[in-house]
């Protein structure tokens, strides 16, 4: 991988996350709240060219999660994702 | 996941663009193969550039090994080949990802498909599946614009030529050399036919590159049948960026 700035994948997020989460989370299952597709977090469609992160559903769509990181803290909206499965 | 100092042991030119970049990294734990790093600049002013790089080396290797493409409009890469030296230090922090990863073991055959620098994160799978002795049958689709922009193809045909289960197949889809025996057009759903193992082997299936490449190959195994699980990908991009 070697990112560049438009459309990518949850790959490209992966130490983002591991900021903020405890665990891997590039292979946690997300469900939809929008159309309820399950995917691996890898799989969504991830967008950094914005002000934040935008991560969308590869199905319908529809976002998943923003996430900002500006002035020493993190915002993060996770209205879009109905569940996260985590594996230890 | 802390950052961490690694010192730059060896610089290996690939391609007229590309280099691998051999790092010392005090502390590191390993790796999987397919997984990534994340790499951070700093400005003297103390501004940030921040970017991911596949890891290329394999987990057995002494030493971490990533490869990187320059893009010229880029902010990281630009450094990284061009201006980084042996003896400098590289701050990064890692491994990343748990997701686009192989595990040399009983799994089912292998497919991997890269797109230009997408090859990298594969590299690493074949040379985890050299260094285990493994003998899982593995083929690459590489698709490259021509020959000079082919990374790590002399090694590449030397595993090759090993016998021993790992097939490399190259496409070059904007020039050939005199006498190329390759494939040379993007991949499509006839050339994709003459790689793919048949679905009654379940394959494993991983695809790296640019995101249109990427879902391109992506629709036609899916087409074919091949079941969405099997599949794991990464898209970086519309460039490779």
């Amino acid at each position: 991988m070697q990112q560049s700035e438009l459309k990518v994948d949850g790959n490209a997020i992966g130490g983002l996350l591991r900021e903020i989460f405890a665990l891997e989370m590039t292979v946690a299952q997300s469900t939809c709240a929008g159309c309820g597709k399950v995917d691996a977090l890898a799989a969504a469609d991830v967008y950094m060219n914005a002000p934040g992160v935008v991560v969308r559903c590869p199905g319908c769509n529809s976002v998943l999660m923003r996430i900002v990181k500006a002035g020493g803290r993190y915002w993060l909206d996770l209205k879009g994702v109905r569940t996260l499965e985590l594996r230890e | 996941m802390k950052w961490r100092l690694g010192d730059v042991a060896e610089l290996v030119p690939e391609t007229p663009k590309v280099s691998s970049l051999i790092l010392e990294v005090p502390g590191w734990l390993g790796h999987r193969a397919g997984q990534h790093v994340d790499v951070r600049l700093t400005a003297e002013d103390g501004y940030q550039a921040q970017r991911s790089y596949s890891i290329a080396s394999a987990p057995e290797d002494r030493r971490l090994g990533l490869t990187v493409e320059r893009l010229d409009d880029g902010e990281v890469s630009p450094y990284l080949v061009g201006e980084l030296q042996v003896g400098d230090k590289l701050e990064l922090r890692g491994p990343i990802g748990g997701f686009f990863v192989w595990e040399a073991g009983a799994g089912p055959p292998v497919l991997l498909i890269g797109g230009g620098s997408g090859v990298v994160p594969l590299m690493s799978m074949i040379r985890h599946r050299q260094a285990t002795r493994s003998r899982t049958p593995m083929r690459l689709l590489y698709s490259s614009r021509a020959i000079e922009d082919v990374i790590y193809r002399e090694e590449l045909a030397r595993l090759a030529a090993g016998g021993d289960g790992l097939e490399v197949q190259h496409t070059l889809t904007r020039s050939q050399p005199a006498g190329w025996t390759g494939f040379s057009r993007r991949i499509d759903r006839q050339l994709l036919t003459a790689v793919t193992w048949p679905r009654s082997e379940s394959p494993a299936v991983f695809i790296c590159g640019p995101t249109s490449f990427v879902e391109v190959a992506n629709q036609l195994l899916v087409e074919d049948g091949y079941d969405p699980r099997w599949i794991k990908t990464e898209r970086f991009g519309a460039t490779g960026g």
